[in-house]
């Protein structure tokens, strides 16, 4: 079986559902001729034409809005808005229109669209290129936010992205575009949107986080277990809607749990994860749930950048904290 | 003068033509003196650019975005502006920043990764550099507004590229100078390409000047290779706007010699041979050829400016280099005026746990 990085397999999804199905386009800034600045869509244009893979005027608002009016006509545009960071003048688009117009119009219309973007930090970029808004999108009734953490994951659920029948948020965690790479079949296959993964069974403690920071919370779990601690890492996959059971019934067994992301604590997908646990699982819990997340600043830049995104040192004393009570 | 060249009609501002003949009658109020000077700033530019993509080559600094080939658009504006007028950058701007007094070492210090290198020193009128494209022109309006209320009798210009002419915040900003009538000057240098997309799908107006038209305000055309018509036309362009006459659209229409940024990498989307056309258009050629028939330029005296600016560069990078990395405390400083007590608490919580990981 092929290995491919987290950037070939979603090429290669897209690819598969161009050729599957006619009325896939790709527009935004770059797509085309350059490929993305990341590579994403690279070939693509050559095989599909630039009629299918639109370089569009530099314009998020533009780039989304049009790709709405194409969803809804009945093509399935995928998106792309170059950096998480560039996407609030797209805001407009995404809150007022992608996400209402199925009941706007009572189901009249639809939106199935896609809107990709590189997220997260970690790669020592300038400013507007290291955030995680994916709490902004996930209180957006209407959208759903999908952020893969493998190529194998990326594949499977940018297919599924494609083929939902409402606008998704496809959020490409950056810091690991290439540094993750395993084996991704050729042939096409869906992972369901709306289901978080087991990825490290264990007892003690219930790890739930997403993205890059799957990674970093491995090597935590790994450094617990030096500690005779036995962690359970979930890795959510899709924000929103939120496979709460997945977590429910893990914290029901390790009665301990932990929450790392990226972005801010403030109103961030962690306090939302809690707020659930609390109204289901309160009285499996042995001690309140930590949050080891980015801090309420703007993230930094690369010579303090680290010092901003949850390490796995970071994560450990999470666990421990919990774990201590 | 600039309301002569109509854009509509394909007329571009042009006084220094590429083989360094001037034309007289367009010549704006600049000795030959202060053309060298400029020239000077222009090689220094140059090597500041060149010694910033080295420094990123060996991770001395991260993402740069080069100004090579700019260098008249940058140095011809900035020298048309008074100190008091107000700098709002994009993030290709390391002319205009030095020209408008941003400390070498601050902007080398910016792209080490340093939020300090944004903090521009007191007197020094340059908003902080804005990396979301096509968005500060709305600030340069609003601030252009602040200063006729206050009877400041200054301009303020937003730099922008041909690609931030798309963004909707763009067109807001025009349209807000036009009926406010502010002392704005929207500097766009054209510079042919939005990353990989040329400038021909990115507007299908022939020209980029001519949008202002429709915005109440004159737009001009101009060479942006030729300093003298850059600078001819800011010139004008501020004089519009202190003595009332509002804001004003400069497309100087240029080329970037260089990649976007140092992630980027331009063979894939353009031709060597399209950039060996352009390298005849270098805006230092025709100063070289102007000065040169006057005496002003020569091999050893360019051999001599590099050597100054070597010197000046170098010690500008030896002082970014030894600023210490920040005390991770400073990351919480600057959210607000005071950290809330929430915050406080984090940064509290994390400079407890980087004790504890130390000791």
């Amino acid at each position: 079986m092929p290995k491919r990085n987290l950037v070939e397999a979603i090429n290669h999804g897209l690819m598969l559902e161009m050729e599957r199905d006619p009325s896939v386009v790709l527009l935004g800034e770059d797509v085309g001729k350059e490929g993305g600045v990341f590579r994403v869509t690279d070939g693509l244009q050559a095989k599909f034409g630039a009629e299918r893979v639109i370089d569009t005027p530099l314009a998020e608002s533009g780039i989304v809005g049009v790709a709405i009016g194409m969803a809804v006509k009945g093509l399935r545009p995928v998106a792309e808005i170059q950096f998480e960071g560039f996407l609030p003048p797209a805001m407009d688009q995404i809150m007022n229109h992608a996400s209402r117009i199925r009941n706007r119009s009572r189901g009249r219309f639809t939106c199935p669209l896609v809107i990709r973007s590189p997220w997260g930090g970690g790669i020592h970029a300038p400013e507007h290129h290291s955030d995680s808004p994916e709490a902004i999108f996930a209180h957006t009734p209407g959208m759903k936010v999908v952020i893969p953490s493998t190529p194998y994951d990326a594949k499977g659920l940018i297919i599924s992205a494609i083929r939902d029948p409402d606008p998704v948020l496809f959020f490409e965690p950056k810091r690991i575009y290439r540094a993750i790479k395993e084996e991704v079949p050729d042939e096409s296959y869906t992972i369901p949107i709306g289901q978080a993964k087991v990825v490290r069974e264990d007892k003690d403690i219930t790890v739930i986080t997403w993205g890059a920071m799957v990674r970093e919370v491995l090597r935590a779990a790994e450094m617990a277990d030096g500690e005779g601690i036995q962690a359970e890492v979930i890795d959510l996959r899709t924000i929103s809607p939120m496979d709460e059971n997945a977590f429910l019934e893990s914290v029901r067994k390790t009665g301990r749990a932990v929450v790392v992301h990226e972005a801010p604590p403030t109103c961030g997908v962690g306090a939302e994860i809690i707020a659930r646990i609390n109204e289901k699982a309160l009285l499996s819990l042995q001690a309140p749930v930590v949050r080891v997340t980015g801090f309420d600043i703007i993230v930094p830049l690369m010579k303090l950048e680290n010092h901003y995104l949850p390490s796995p040192e970071r994560i450990l004393a999470g666990i421990r904290k919990v774990m201590k009570f | 003068m600039i309301e002569k060249f109509d854009p509509l009609k394909g007329e571009m501002l042009q006084i220094l033509q590429p083989d360094g003949r001037l034309d007289k009658s367009l010549r704006p109020d600049l000795g030959d003196e202060t053309i060298q000077s400029l020239y000077r700033h222009m090689v220094l530019i140059r090597l500041a650019d060149q010694k910033a993509l080295a420094l990123q080559r060996q991770g001395r600094l991260g993402t740069y975005a080069p100004v090579i080939g700019q260098e008249a658009a940058q140095a011809g504006s900035a020298h048309a502006l008074q100190k008091a007028d107000w700098v709002f950058p994009s993030f290709r701007e390391t002319g205009v920043l030095y020209l408008h007094g941003v400390p070498l070492r601050d902007i080398y210090l910016y792209w080490m990764g340093f939020e300090m290198g944004q903090k521009a020193p007191p007197g020094v009128n340059v908003f902080p550099i804005s990396v979301p494209v096509g968005t500060h022109p709305l600030h340069a309006v609003g601030a252009g507004y602040a200063a006729k209320l206050q009877k400041e009798k200054i301009c303020t210009i937003a730099y922008f590229g041909d690609g931030a002419t798309s963004e909707g915040d763009f067109h807001e900003a025009m349209n807000f100078a036009g009926v406010l009538n502010t002392p704005t000057i929207f500097f766009c240098q054209n510079n042919q390409y939005a990353i990989s997309v040329p400038r021909k799908k990115q507007t299908a107006s022939k020209t980029i000047a001519q949008k202002a038209i429709a915005y109440g305000f004159p737009g001009v055309q101009v060479d942006g290779n030729d300093l003298l018509a850059v600078y001819a036309a800011t010139r004008e362009a501020r004089e519009r706007a202190v003595s009332g006459l509002g804001p004003t659209f400069i497309e100087a229409v240029t080329y970037r010699f260089g990649p976007h940024t140092t992630a980027d990498d331009p063979t894939k989307y353009r031709e060597d041979a399209e950039v060996e056309e352009w390298r005849k258009l270098d805006p230092m050629l025709r100063l070289q050829k102007y000065l040169g028939e006057r005496g002003l330029w020569n091999e050893g005296l360019e051999a001599q400016w590099k050597a100054d600016a070597e010197k000046i560069l170098n010690q500008a990078i030896q002082e970014a280099e030894a600023v210490p990395l920040p005390d991770p405390k400073e990351m919480f400083l600057y959210t607000f005026a005071e950290p809330p007590p929430p915050l406080k608490e984090q940064m509290e919580d994390y400079l407890n746990f980087l004790k504890e990981k130390e000791g």
